[in-house]
């Protein structure tokens, strides 16, 4: 593996891709469902005065963000599973990196979502690293952020993820060959 | 109704209560559907110990996210808005686990747009063994009137 990045995977970095819609609208069923599997019960998702007063209306909690874009596990049609951050797969298969794992991520929450918002989506490939060692294997560090907007093109939030992909075996022939 | 606490309330150092809660495999599977993560190590105890090869499923990370909004919001009261997230993931946490979540608060300010910030790093254990690390970073009102949900724009700088 060099340390080279190849020119199209260069070419990716900054710049807007999958950009789409999700399934179905945000909704209050998931919102309960949700706070009840953390016993949250913070009057914001279940007292309507509380809510109208302090946030306006309903509002879904921050930290279900991703929660509305995770594709349903079956429709018709489907002939293979939809991935949530496809950027991260399309890494793996291109640079030939068969295992990778989220090291780190963080979310950065602006406007509330509301039942009844459809939101959009869109990922960025930040950065990708040069070729590293660690105890996984040999690979490379990459940031993607995946951004989300309502249907007023309010930017809703970000998360931005640090996957390391990483080739196992690579690993193990260089300890093979260093023994 | 008027907020749980402002920003006066709290300082640097302050240690946030201790939420002990203990998992089943029910909270695992629970808080997996509730995320729409249909992964099967989240449900599927074959499948986390012959694919996985640990001991159960085991909870997913967005569903920890919710336990640590909780917690901070159990904290603040409804009118403390989360801002800002940052996880360090480094074991799982599994079905008999007693897990703790426990946090301090890192830093206490006002930004530019008059909003007050109070930073807290967060820790999901059991027993004495760190799981998930997360810094945190959550708003509240700096006056009795002040709220930082109505805050949009410029105001709003997560």
């Amino acid at each position: 593996m060099t340390d080279d990045l190849p020119a199209d995977v260069t070419a990716l970095i900054d710049r807007t891709c999958y950009e789409e819609a999700a399934d179905f609208p945000v909704e209050r069923g998931y919102v309960w469902t949700s706070c009840a599997s953390v016993e949250n019960g913070n009057p914001l998702f279940w007292d309507e005065t509380a809510a109208a007063e302090i946030t306006g209306g309903p509002i879904a909690p921050p930290s279900m963000l991703s929660t509305w874009f995770r594709p349903h596990h079956w429709t018709p049609g489907q002939d293979e599973p939809k991935l949530p951050l496809q950027v991260h797969f399309d890494l793996k298969k291109r640079l030939d990196l068969p295992e990778a794992i989220i090291a780190e991520f963080t979310t950065v929450f602006h406007e509330p979502v509301r039942p009844g918002d459809v939101l959009t989506t869109c990922q960025r490939l930040r950065s990708v690293s040069g070729v590293k060692t660690t105890k996984l294997g040999r690979g490379r560090f990459w940031t993607i952020d995946v951004e989300y907007r309502n249907v007023r093109g309010e930017l809703c939030g970000v998360e931005s993820y640090t996957g390391f992909g990483y080739n196992r075996q690579n690993a193990q022939n260089r300890q093979e060959q260093s023994a | 109704m008027k907020p749980q606490l402002t920003l006066e309330d709290v300082a640097v150092g302050d240690a946030l209560p201790v939420l002990s809660y203990e998992v089943s495999a029910t909270t695992v599977v629970l808080g997996a559907l509730a995320t729409r993560d249909w992964r099967p190590m989240h449900h599927d105890h074959d499948f986390a110990v012959t694919r996985n090869g640990v001991r159960d499923i085991f909870l997913n990370t967005p569903n920890q996210a919710a336990w640590f909004e909780r917690y901070l919001t159990d904290w603040t009261g409804p009118h403390g808005r989360p801002g800002r997230m940052r996880f360090r993931m480094s074991d799982s946490v599994f079905p008999g686990d007693t897990m703790a979540i426990t946090g301090t608060v890192t830093g206490v300010r006002v930004d530019e747009a008059g909003c007050g910030w109070i930073e807290v790093d967060l820790d999901l254990a059991v027993g004495a063994e760190s799981k998930t690390g997360c810094s945190a970073r959550i708003a509240v009102p700096v006056s009795p009137d002040d709220n930082p949900w109505a805050r949009r724009g410029e105001r709003w700088r997560p």
